[in-house]
């Protein structure tokens, strides 16, 4: 079983779900996004998804967007997302890499698969790269033992659901609604529904994204799914209360995963 | 002193997209490595979609009629083909001859491929239409397609473009569109489609992203090209009986590729005709402040597509500069890519002007004199030698 896995079922076993937490990497700079990070595995969160700040990130909303922004004008480079993932790493943080495909494409996708899982990355998450495009990113996943992380969302057919679990090692994530990333106020109505289609194909566990913020809403998709990512609403606490923010943000949604009875 | 045309030719508008050509991308889009999907997992739905929907348009007689009724009526096709004989006198003596897009109804060749898509719109069944644009081209045709069909519209536009080409922006208000003004990134066409892209995965139900060029995921750069290849198809037609012999060079400027690969597709398997694209050099290709992409850009997937960037060494999209906002786009169509990919280098011998021939490879020298009518900004650089094969 894969390392991102065994955490899903860590917290199933404790009947739970997962607490999964992003923040881009540089934000607000390379050092200040270790300190953040580390301080959102003190508060609960289960595994750090890392992202990195791009140019054109077309599946995030404002929050995000302008995080990335921050970093890149703050000097971010690629290279730096090594470093913040093996430093969160050795602090006892475990942590994935969240990446529109073209910088991976740039560095070389076997040299980053190498270099990240080098670095203690146990995954990637890739929102601009379906299976159908990935053939050098599945097998340099598998030369390097990292699990890739691929998206499913409301308007994937069964048969891409189907194939896109087939492809995807780790957790599946399910996008719980169709937008970009960005905090809500109602978890989409969509997402029970697409979990439940996602369970007819996959034993993978499965976690929900977009939109989560607040300890209710992370109760309630705990109720149906193995796993809940909050990336937006970590960036907010970030921005406006720093590391006693995001500590205090991962200590509010553990409480939530913890609350509802994990899915059978 | 003008030798006119005639006004109708055998070519049609439907023709580039019933009948197939020897220049397809496989069954996913690819030309060559270059295309395919690189989009979230949530539109690739709607783009199978499209996809089928297209695929039965194009041999469904009605679809095609209605199409080429509006493209005779409405657009005005077929596009004249202009002498221009002091341009050629100007430029060293060779005959040159325009074609004349900018004479289409909304004044670009931009309407080939809205009014396609508009109609393939209503056959989705979609009420709501997107789009991007540079300099407004793009978006004053799909306001104006959107106006006739009766289809919602809003058009993204960075909001530099904006204030560089708020004439664009009042005819398209006029039409009824809603044009969004931009703000982030380099607030340009590249933003423009972030933005288009966000609105297309949140509201992809009842919404059509009707793109603008020959770019994005499959099957945008194969339908674009095809429903702008009556331009090529047309203008090949019109130099035989005009000239009674094929040209030695055709020439396009090159953003997203979409009128470049209109016009060069029906010369493609033509070897003694040279293919000669135009990029934006902005302010020189080795000052960085450019837009050209074919000649200076590397691999990398943006909008979509697996194509040629302006990138840096992080992967990370660097804005293009160009004075004309729409060929201020750091990334080309896949299907142009790969015609560069089998092109040769341009030889010293050049049948071009030799203005154009010099101004071709190297930076041109300011304040040099040039047409100026030429089509394109008066800084280029040439991207491009003729395609020497099939571009599969």
């Amino acid at each position: 079983m894969s390392g991102v896995q065994q955490i899903f079922e860590g917290a199933r076993a404790e009947g739970r779900g997962a607490l999964v937490g992003y923040l881009p990497a540089g934000y607000p700079t390379v050092d200040g996004s270790v300190e953040l990070l580390s301080a959102m595995v003190e508060g609960g969160c289960d595994l750090l998804e890392v992202g990195i700040p791009y140019s054109d990130p077309v599946m995030d909303g404002p929050t995000i967007q302008a995080a990335a922004d921050t970093a890149l004008r703050a000097g971010f480079r690629l290279r730096d997302v090594l470093s913040v993932v093996e430093r969160v790493s050795a602090a006892g943080g475990r942590a994935v890499v969240m990446t529109y495909y073209n910088p991976v494409l740039r560095y070389g996708v076997d040299a980053f698969a190498r270099d990240l899982a080098a670095a203690g990355g146990l995954g990637v998450i890739t929102p601009d790269l379906i299976p159908d495009e990935a053939d050098e990113w599945l097998a340099a996943s598998d030369a390097h033992g990292l699990d890739r992380i691929f998206l499913v969302a409301p308007s994937s057919t069964e048969e891409r659901i189907a194939t896109t679990a087939a492809a995807t090692r780790g957790f599946l994530y399910a996008t719980s609604t169709m937008g970009v990333t960005g905090a809500r106020d109602a978890v989409a109505t969509a997402a029970p529904g697409l979990v439940a289609r996602c369970r007819a194909h996959t034993a993978l566990p499965i976690g929900v994204g977009l939109g989560v913020r607040s300890a209710d809403q992370a109760a309630e998709v705990a109720g149906f799914a193995d796993g809940v990512i909050v990336g937006s609403a970590f960036v907010t606490a970030a921005e406006t209360g720093g590391a006693g923010g995001v500590r205090a943000l991962a200590a509010e949604l553990a409480g939530g995963v913890r609350r509802a009875p994990a899915p059978a | 002193m003008f030798e006119n045309g005639p006004v109708s030719t055998k070519s049609r508008a439907s023709d580039g997209i019933a009948h197939p050509s020897d220049h397809e991308p496989d069954e996913r889009g690819h030309f060559g490595r270059y295309g395919g999907r690189f989009v979230p997992e949530a539109l690739i739905a709607a783009l199978d979609e499209l996809t089928t929907v297209y695929d039965k348009a194009r041999g469904d007689r009605e679809f095609l009629d209605e199409l080429d009724r509006l493209h005779r009526d409405y657009t005005g096709r077929p596009s004249p083909l202009t002498d221009a004989p002091r341009l050629g006198e100007h430029a060293g003596g060779a005959r040159i001859l325009l074609k004349r897009e900018d004479l289409n109804h909304t004044g670009s060749h931009k309407i080939n491929n809205v009014l396609g898509q508009a109609l393939l719109t209503k056959r989705m069944g979609k009420k709501r239409v997107i789009a991007e644009t540079g300099a407004g081209q793009h978006g004053v045709a799909t306001a104006t397609a959107c106006a006739l069909l009766g289809l919602e519209c809003v058009v993204y536009m960075g909001e530099v473009d904006t204030e560089r080409q708020a004439l664009n922006v009042a005819r398209m208000r006029l039409l009824g569109a809603k044009v969004v003004p931009v703000k982030s990134g380099s607030r340009t066409l590249k933003d423009a489609i972030n933005e288009a892209l966000r609105d297309w995965v949140t509201n992809v139900d009842e919404t059509h992203y009707l793109l603008g060029t020959a770019a994005g995921p499959h099957p945008f750069p194969t339908m674009v090209r095809d429903l702008h290849r009556i331009i090529g198809l047309e203008a090949r037609e019109q130099v035989l009986e005009r000239v009674g012999r094929l040209p030695d060079v055709v020439a396009a400027c090159v953003g997203g590729g979409s009128n470049a690969i209109g016009i060069f597709h029906a010369f493609i398997d033509d070897p003694g005709v040279r293919l000669v694209g135009f990029e934006p050099g902005g302010d020189g290709v080795s000052t960085g402040r450019h837009g050209a992409t074919l000649t200076a850009g590397s691999p990398g997937a943006l909008h979509g597509a697996l194509s040629y960037l302006l990138q840096d060494d992080d992967g990370q999209t660097i804005e293009s500069h160009s004075i004309s906002a729409g060929l201020d786009y750091p990334a080309s169509g896949p299907s142009t890519r790969c015609s560069r990919t089998w092109g040769a280098p341009s030889t010293a011998r050049s049948p071009m002007p030799r203005r154009w021939t010099r101004s071709r490879c190297s930076r041109a020298p300011r304040g040099s004199s040039r047409p100026s009518s030429r089509p394109t900004p008066s800084r280029v650089r040439c991207a491009w030698a003729r395609s020497s094969g099939p571009t599969r």
